[in-house]
């Protein structure tokens, strides 16, 4: 039962996925893309509690700080370096009250 | 028990944070304050999993986030914007590795009997998804990393029998999957734990291989799809939910970003993965055969492109991924502000496949502080070009051919392009005289209308400019 309600969320989150993202200005394209990717390191949850395990297993300990280190790179580095570039696109845009006229 | 409560909530209200954040990602008046909602409720997550029952010992767990926290420092302070395109597929690929990780860290726990899962036939089979997608992200970053910053040639690389090559190793890997699965033998496992593993990562760098520089786009995209299935995977491994549904998430996101740069291009995905499509002479000479490329190339200088210009009153610029190579950013921003002085109106048309990542053109103008009001998509812009004096194409190709919209036998015709032949004078910036990636001539650069302004993209603009500001002291 259990299984079922994973996949049950698998799901619906899918759905929800597209119609959250279904039209996005060309421009914003690389900030959203960036700031996806600094959300798929929530993996770090997973590396977390495989290097915060004390199980007296050497292979998990290093395998688990390895995977710690590898995600808080993707989650800083992604959300960093997105609102490094969301900057850029806002600072001559005093007109960022009217973004519709950007509309295509 | 309550612990597990409060911890559950959390992971809840970090998803909420997600889905919130992603929506306002997409409306540039909310993407800032977007992103940073999403920070906090990764910020969240993390901190609530301290809290986790398991999580007993901080010494390297304190190791590893500060090492990160480092590394993703120096990533995000240090890298030029120019160099976006390749940190992005880095990112990428650090998400995927960490996320095969995960999954090995959980087998071996499993293996070591310090986890015993309710249902290892399931965990198994989550495990080995976990591995393959992390893997195949992994690899295929990499490779993406090296062809964007030019370690390695971004043309694509095929041999004969690829295809097989590549269809016998994806069987394998379902092979040692499927003992993997079912086997009770511990030995039997680990095997067929490294097969699968090794042949994951031999795949994303095999299945990256045949694709072009010019097909970036769309690579990155679906790379940011897999990082996030990969997490994904790894939340059905360790039965997570807020893994399952950020993970969910991005997979969709980058799956309907590669849909929208396909949709550019007129191809559909299979076609950008599996064709090899712009080989070398191969395409060229296909093409070759059924245009007759008639005209010949009229080379300017910048002294006349100069003349050109300050006559001008309706100028269009349409930056590739040459004006990247060049870094030529700033002085396109120049020069578009010294045309404007002279009584110009500027704007720049944006193909949505222009450069190497979605949205490319994009970034570089915003980093040189061109107002985004400026900024013309290639739907609004293509009505208009036949009133424009001058275009400017910036070492883009491709998305500028007019073989595309009139040439039935070329390998890109359907392409929607921006028509910066219509416009009354055209000059097409080149480092040289070779064809593009695509290994395809150009019709645009032998029309009549066509002036090519040879060399470095920046020192001829530079040039120009210089024309113009000795003009205003005269």
């Amino acid at each position: 039962m259990e299984i079922i309600l994973l996949f049950f969320i698998f799901t619906l989150a899918g759905f929800l996925g597209f119609e959250l993202i279904a039209k996005v200005p060309s421009q914003l394209h690389t900030p959203l893309m960036s700031g996806a990717n600094a959300i798929s390191g929530i993996t770090i949850v997973g590396a977390l509690i495989a290097a915060g395990a004390d199980d007296g297993s050497w292979i998990t300990t290093v395998l688990g700080t390895a995977a710690v280190t590898l995600a808080m790179i993707n989650v800083i580095g992604g959300y960093l370096v997105t609102d490094r570039m969301l900057a850029m696109f806002k600072k001559k845009t005093p007109a960022a009250a009217k973004p519709e006229e950007r509309a295509p | 028990m309550n612990r597990e409560i409060l911890i559950n909530t959390a992971y809840i209200v970090a998803s909420i944070l997600f889905i919130i954040g992603l929506k306002m990602l997409g409306r540039q008046a909310t993407a800032r304050p977007g992103n940073l909602l999403s920070g906090v409720g990764m910020l969240i997550a993390i901190v609530v999993t301290l809290l986790d029952r398991n999580v007993v010992n901080f010494t390297w767990i304190t190791a590893g986030l500060v090492a990160g926290t480092l590394i993703g420092l120096a990533c995000a302070y240090l890298v030029k914007m120019t160099a976006m395109p390749e940190m992005v597929a880095l990112l990428n690929g650090f998400g995927g590795l960490a996320s095969l990780i995960v999954g090995a860290a959980e087998f071996f726990r499993i293996r070591g009997g310090t986890v015993v899962p309710p249902d290892p036939a399931f965990t198994a089979t989550g495990i080995y998804f976990t591995v393959l997608i992390g893997g195949v992200t992994f690899t295929g970053s990499v490779y993406a990393f090296c062809k964007l910053a030019e370690w390695l040639s971004g043309r694509p690389v095929l041999f004969r029998g690829q295809h097989l090559v590549n269809g016998l190793m994806l069987a394998a890997t379902l092979a040692a999957g499927g003992v993997f699965v079912l086997t009770g033998d511990a030995r039997f496992g680990l095997a067929a734990f490294g097969v699968f593993t090794v042949l994951s990562l031999v795949l994303g760098w095999t299945l990256v291989m045949p694709i072009g520089g010019g097909d970036m786009p769309v690579v990155i995209a679906m790379l940011n799809s897999l990082s996030g299935l990969a997490a994904c995977a790894a939340g059905f491994v360790i039965r997570n939910n807020l893994l399952i549904v950020a993970g969910c998430l991005v997979g969709t996101s980058g799956v309907i970003l590669s849909a929208i740069m396909c949709q550019a291009m007129n191809r559909s995905l299979a076609n950008v993965l599996f064709s090899g499509f712009g080989a070398g002479p191969a395409a060229g000479a296909a093409a070759g055969a059924g245009a007759a490329l008639t005209g010949e190339l009229k080379p300017i200088s910048p002294e006349d492109t100069f003349a050109v210009l300050e006559a001008a009153r309706l100028v269009v610029f349409i930056p590739g991924y040459g004006m990247a190579v060049s870094q030529a950013q700033h002085v396109v921003r120049e020069l578009a502000e010294v045309l404007e002085r002279n009584g110009a109106e500027v704007r720049f048309a944006i193909h949505p496949v222009a450069g190497r990542m979605p949205g490319h053109m994009n970034v570089l103008l915003a980093e040189a502080s061109v107002s985004y009001e400026h900024l013309v998509e290639m739907d609004a812009i293509n009505p208009l070009m036949p009133t424009m004096d001058v275009a400017i194409v910036i070492g883009a190709n491709d998305v500028v051919n007019p073989a595309a919209a009139c040439d039935p036998a070329s390998p890109i015709y359907g392409m929607p392009i921006i028509r910066a032949h219509e416009a009354r004078t055209v000059i097409c910036l080149k480092r040289g005289k070779g064809a593009g990636f695509s290994g395809l001539e150009n019709q645009l650069f032998l029309l009549p209308n066509t002036r090519m302004l040879y060399g470095d993209a920046k020192g001829s603009l530079q040039g120009v400019v210089a024309e113009f500001k000795s003009l205003a002291q005269a």
